[in-house]
């Protein structure tokens, strides 16, 4: 299908498009690398007033390290942060989990930006995101500020952003030195949708025990989870305390059920995913990051 | 700025294939009716119309792009690379030759997309694995060949090209 009628707006700078936004609201559909935008406008499944698009404004297309954090511009596309040295060595979750992000063809033009916008519960960028526990910097014409991931994923394509807000920016805690971090997802084919992914990080103490672990879920529940690992912390890094992990993770969460897995079997996956993620990422932090 | 009201049109000058080209289109003209429709490029394909398929795959600033997921009044001072400029005049390229040898296509409804995609991929990646050549095919939707002589066609040109360096190195 085609898409209804629209107003198209292409902002050369920030303020225009905050202007933009605070003349059209909620009519207004921001368009970044357009991978899921394009795809529910030629399905009629949103029908804006006006189309804004932010890919020419300068400058927010990086991906900088700022201190302990590495930050990403609202356009930084998928295929430059997998091709970036920065995001390697500051958010390296993130380059593991890219692979996973659509396609060669649509990483080329989608961005960390949009997918965190678009907040699909099985979305690869807002799990890590979340499980780092990363920040998504909105503006709009009367105020900036920044939330915690975790706070900004409402539920399936519902986020706090309010209608006259763009993300400028996403913002990744810098990875400790050491670290080792794992993702894996399982999906129907090689691109789709994650029925469930797992993503983890660890560090280790020098007596081999855990000094900092990051573990979360996406694809199960509405938003992705960000697992509370603070019983862990001292731990050992060995199975037992991956499948513990894993083990309370699959007890606690409420999965989602589609046509594509059952609750039951969502809740398996979080167990041996996790469990299989976890050690991953234990055994990554041993070899030194 | 530039808005384009929902019944108006605008001028919109790409280079494709090497040449200037220019058309009108309003703001909700995807990419490949634009190329079609405005430039008479019949080569690219439209299939799903939602990204997922790649028919329509097509480089934009040297990048393979879904071009039913980019709107034609984006891409205005764009550099445009459609299958229609991968041979040289009446001659195909090699891996358009491969994929004659190979047979990896039969109806080619997808050939075009599948072409623009493996010809980026292999600038970007000119040795790859077969599972790298079979991960990039997964942004492409067959339904006749199975695939299987669009991986044998792509190594082979990835293997040509590596053979003829370490001619050369000789």
């Amino acid at each position: 299908m085609k898409p209804a009628a629209f107003e198209y707006c292409r902002a050369d700078t920030l303020d225009e498009a905050l202007a933009l936004l605070s003349e059209f609201g909620e009519d207004a559909a921001i368009l970044a690398g357009g991978m899921s935008l394009g795809a529910m406008l030629n399905m009629r499944l949103v029908r804006p007033a006006a189309v804004i698009d932010i890919n020419r404004i300068a400058g927010l297309d990086g991906a900088e390290r700022a201190g302990a954090w590495l930050e990403t511009g609202a356009t930084c596309r998928q295929a430059d942060a997998l091709g970036s040295g920065e995001v390697a060595a500051a958010a390296p979750l993130l380059s593991l989990a890219l692979p996973y992000v659509g396609h060669f063809q649509t990483r080329s033009r989608g961005t960390l930006g949009g997918s965190v916008a678009h907040a699909d519960p099985s979305a690869e960028i807002p799990l890590c995101l979340a499980t780092l526990g990363g920040e998504v910097v909105l503006a709009s014409r009367s105020r900036r500020r920044r939330l915690p991931a975790t706070e900004f994923f409402e539920g399936a394509l519902t986020t706090r952003r309010a209608p006259d807000e763009l993300i400028t920016a996403l913002r990744w805690p810098a990875a400790p030195a050491g670290a080792g971090c794992a993702f894996e997802e399982i999906a129907q084919r090689r691109g789709d949708f994650a029925i469930a992914a797992a993503a983890a990080l660890a560090a280790l103490a020098p007596d081999g025990t855990l000094r900092a672990l990051r573990f979360g879920l996406g694809g199960v529940e509405e938003r992705p989870l960000r697992v509370d690992t603070a019983g862990a912390i001292g731990a050992p890094a060995d199975a037992g305390t991956a499948e513990a992990l894993a083990r309370a993770a699959a007890e606690a969460v409420a999965p989602i059920e589609d046509p594509r897995a059952s609750r039951a079997y969502r809740r398996q996956l979080v167990r041996v995913l996790g469990a299989r993620v976890l050690m991953r990422a234990f055994r990554a932090a041993r070899a030194g990051g | 700025m530039l808005r384009v009201k929902p019944d108006a049109t605008c001028r919109v000058t790409v280079t494709v294939n090497g040449a200037a080209r220019s058309g009108r289109a309003g703001p909700r003209l995807l990419l490949c009716d634009f190329l079609r429709h405005e430039l008479g490029l019949y080569g690219t394909r439209v299939g799903c119309e939602h990204g997922v398929c790649g028919a329509c795959t097509v480089m934009v600033d040297g990048r393979a792009v879904r071009s039913c997921l980019t709107f034609a009044v984006q891409v205005d001072g764009a550099e445009i690379r459609t299958v229609e400029g991968l041979g040289d005049g009446g001659a195909l390229s090699p891996l358009q030759e491969a994929f004659r040898r190979r047979h990896a296509l039969q109806c080619g409804y997808c050939t075009a997309g599948v072409l623009i995609s493996a010809t980026r991929f292999l600038e970007t990646n000119p040795r790859p694995t077969e599972a790298e050549v079979r991960d990039m095919l997964s942004g492409h939707i067959c339904r006749c060949t199975g695939y299987h002589g669009m991986v044998r066609a792509i190594l082979d040109v990835a293997g040509a090209e590596e053979g003829e360096e370490e001619e050369r190195r000789r």
